[in-house]
């Protein structure tokens, strides 16, 4: 008979060094920033944290954000970086329900970049510029030493309008108020990561990639009462629906089966061991709209393009403050958490 | 989706979880024994929908959670060498040895990368000839094909720069040791569906005949796991203990047997350290003679070390499942993702992990 020895390791605390997962969009990267950066920056204090900051000013509602873009490869099915950095930024303004109006493009470039690689992408943010209808007004651009780069990385800033009667956020969020998803979750993710990997699928997964201030503008022009937006980005659905959560001293109840994700998204998640939940997204946001306006707000979305796959996911409860729950397929209930670091496929 | 919805069609799961209320008679433990299952229960919430009297409880078939401290920190210290390019699966970078994870060595300017298959690492050594190219080889059976074909494929290419570091395991001989342990309270098992995919059932029945126990070889869909628990209660129940396959869409008798060939050509059968339960013999897999130049310990003489394992960590409990882990008190207080204190916290086929992400608690 084998001799139990009952023990576990201790483990030192892990070394105080940054760590990939510190920007993956979960909970490491908020303790990040409430640890390092909130510590110094957070003056006066304020409410919770949101996709940009609503500024008064002249009596004008002006929302400011920031961003930067350092994904790999460049280019992948249904977008690149060009176009992130404009979308991205344009979106996180759209999530304020303020119309996107200006935008600084910061480049850091790398030694021996092909020129013909920057101007696709440059002129990629331009047409994408165009079709949301702001203008690229200032930059900047370094180059670093080949090997301290990505290739490009791209910082971009946005201004932009408010457009929306009342202030959006987690703080507007009430128990009774329906969760609804602009689309099919995951396939930015999937796709960067198929390219990245050198993964082939029968059907090959594109970017959601795309700008939102239509769909929210449509939501603001129809009168409905928009709570709280969120784009899906780093983290996916599950972060975002935690972090309101948090933000909104509420409980989220969602039914993991309403939850839009196509077969091909279902398949490469089957094949690599993630979650579509927490996959990133980066043309999709989560609305909150109170329940008697839930219908309207769906046939209104799906009127736009992009969120023509608009779909009813869930409900914001008084009781489980802070706790998203999930209903599985099966019937099952569970909580849903936020991601810890990043998403690492399984061994088995 | 084809191959997935059916498995976790709400209506059939609620037929058979009447089905197996009217079965039962009088409680029952039930040891999943494979981390993958033990993911899709609480994923599914499949656990809150079976009657009372069934207790789940989760077994140690997470690879991950198994892997003895010192190999990790071998790993570290073979991937901190500056000609090494260091390969491993994904959910092995996170896990805690006694000074550092992978990830963390890779932060600190270890090349650590991650790849899906041995073939991969193998790619990198064609392409890198100036560069050591290590394989962290761990996973039960389910893994040692591909890991066994990687050192066969190098040893045909005569790459000389490429090595693996053995981390294999087994499942039956864990089985057997969780069964004849003095704590013993387990009344049937759930067989990993995956290793029996590979290795067959044929070595499960001498066990489930020695210890009187039933075993069912089971899926890894809520659907399955379902099926798997109703079929172990149907055994219980007329007092049965026979090896059964629930995962028949997958798994035959023999298994694959130009598998387990590969297998059997490049590694035998060693006595094996299980992090948290200690060393079980014949419970692992080393490299035959005929391959151990592709052995990264003896490559780089990653000296034997000592590791102090000792604290308030349960995970040896846990993965003999004597213990739920909220019974463990630095559960989600001192011991979480972020800050694991023992193994099974870390990989998401580790039963802590699972608790905690899927809000597990007692009474929840």
């Amino acid at each position: 008979m084998p001799e139990f020895n009952l023990t576990c390791p201790v483990i030192a605390p892990a070394g105080d060094r940054v760590l990939m997962a510190h920007g993956g969009g979960g909970r490491l990267m908020h303790q990040l920033i409430e640890r390092v950066f909130l510590l110094e920056f957070s003056s006066p204090p304020r409410g919770p944290l949101h996709d940009g900051a609503v500024l008064r000013l002249d009596g004008l509602r002006l929302a400011f954000t920031t961003d930067s873009y350092v994904v790999r490869p460049l280019e992948f099915p249904g977008g690149d970086i060009g176009n992130l950095a404009v979308y991205g930024t344009v979106n996180d303004l759209a999530m304020c329900g303020a119309r996107p109006l200006y935008l600084s493009a910061g480049f850091i470039l790398e030694e021996g970049l092909e020129m013909e690689t920057l101007r696709r992408v440059v002129r990629s943010m331009r047409e994408a510029a165009a079709r949301v209808g702001v203008a690229l007004v200032t930059g900047d651009t370094k180059v670093v030493d080949r090997g301290k780069g990505d290739g490009i990385f791209i910082n971009t800033a946005g201004v932009g309008l408010v457009e929306a009667p009342v202030e959006i956020g987690p703080a507007a969020v009430r128990a009774g108020d329906a969760v609804i998803v602009s689309g099919d979750l995951g396939a930015h993710g999937v796709a960067v990561l198929s390219v990245r990997e050198g993964l082939e699928f029968a059907s090959p997964v594109v970017s959601d990639a795309a700008p939102l201030w239509e769909p929210v503008a449509a939501l603001l022009k129809a009168g409905l009462e928009v709570h709280c937006l969120r784009d899906l980005t780093r983290g996916g659905l599950a972060s975002a629906l935690n972090e309101i959560a948090a933000g909104a001293g509420a409980g989220i109840e969602i039914r993991e089966a309403a939850v839009p994700v196509t077969e091909a998204v279902q398949g490469a998640c089957e094949i690599l061991g993630l979650d579509p939940l927490y996959v990133a997204n980066e043309g999709r946001f989560v609305a909150f709209l109170p329940e008697r306006e839930a219908e309207r707000a769906l046939v209104v979305l799906r009127t736009q393009a992009v969120s023509a796959a608009a779909a009813r996911i869930g409900t914001v409860t008084a009781a489980g403050r802070g706790v998203v729950t999930l209903t599985s397929r099966i019937g099952g209930r569970r909580v849903l958490d936020m991601l810890s670091g990043e998403q690492l496929p399984r061994i088995c | 989706m084809k191959f997935v919805d059916e498995y976790r069609d709400a209506g059939a799961v609620g037929r058979l979880t009447q089905e197996l209320a009217r079965r039962v008679t009088r409680p029952w433990t039930i040891m999943e024994v494979c981390g993958g299952q033990t993911h899709t229960i609480v994923k599914s919430g499949l656990e809150g929908l079976l009657p009372p009297a069934i207790t789940l409880v989760h077994g140690p078939g997470c690879p991950v959670c198994v892997t003895p401290v010192e190999l990790i920190d071998k790993a570290v210290a073979i991937a901190s060498r500056p000609e090494v390019i260091f390969c491993s699966f994904g959910d092995m970078l996170r896990v805690p040895g006694s000074r550092s994870s992978l990830l963390e060595a890779k932060a600190a300017g270890a090349d650590v990368r991650m790849v899906y298959s041995p073939l991969d690492a193998l790619k990198l050594a064609r392409a890198n000839p100036g560069r050591e190219v290590v394989f962290f080889a761990v996973g039960f059976e389910t893994t040692a094909p591909a890991n066994a074909m990687g050192v066969w494929q190098a040893e045909r290419e005569g790459l000389a720069n490429f090595s693996i570091l053995v981390a294999h395991v087994l499942v039956p001989p864990a089985i057997e040791a969780i069964l004849s342990s003095p704590n013993r309270r387990i009344d049937a098992f759930l067989a990993a569906g995956h290793v029996c995919t590979v290795m067959g059932y044929e070595e499960y029945e001498p066990i489930a005949q020695r210890y009187r126990v039933p075993i069912v070889v089971t899926g890894f869909e809520p659907l399955d796991l379902l099926e798997g628990i109703f079929m172990a209660v149907a055994q219980l129940e007329d007092g049965r203990a026979e090896v059964e396959n629930q995962y028949r869409r997958a798994v035959r008798r023999e298994g694959n047997r130009p598998a387990q060939q590969r297998v059997a050509e490049v590694f035998e059968v060693s006595a094996r350290k299980w992090r948290g339960i200690g060393e079980i013999p014949s419970s692992g897999l080393r490299l035959r003679e005929r391959y151990r130049r592709f052995d990264a310990e003896t490559r780089f003489g990653v000296a034997e070390a000592g590791i102090e394992e000792a604290g308030e960590c349960i995970a040896g409990l846990v993965l003999q499942g004597i213990k739920k882990p909220f019974e463990c008190p630095a559960f989600g207080a001192r011991c979480t993702p972020e800050t694991p204190l023992g193994a099974p916290m870390v990989s998401s086929e580790g039963a802590c992990a699972a608790y905690y992400h899927y809000g597990k608690r007692p009474h929840a």
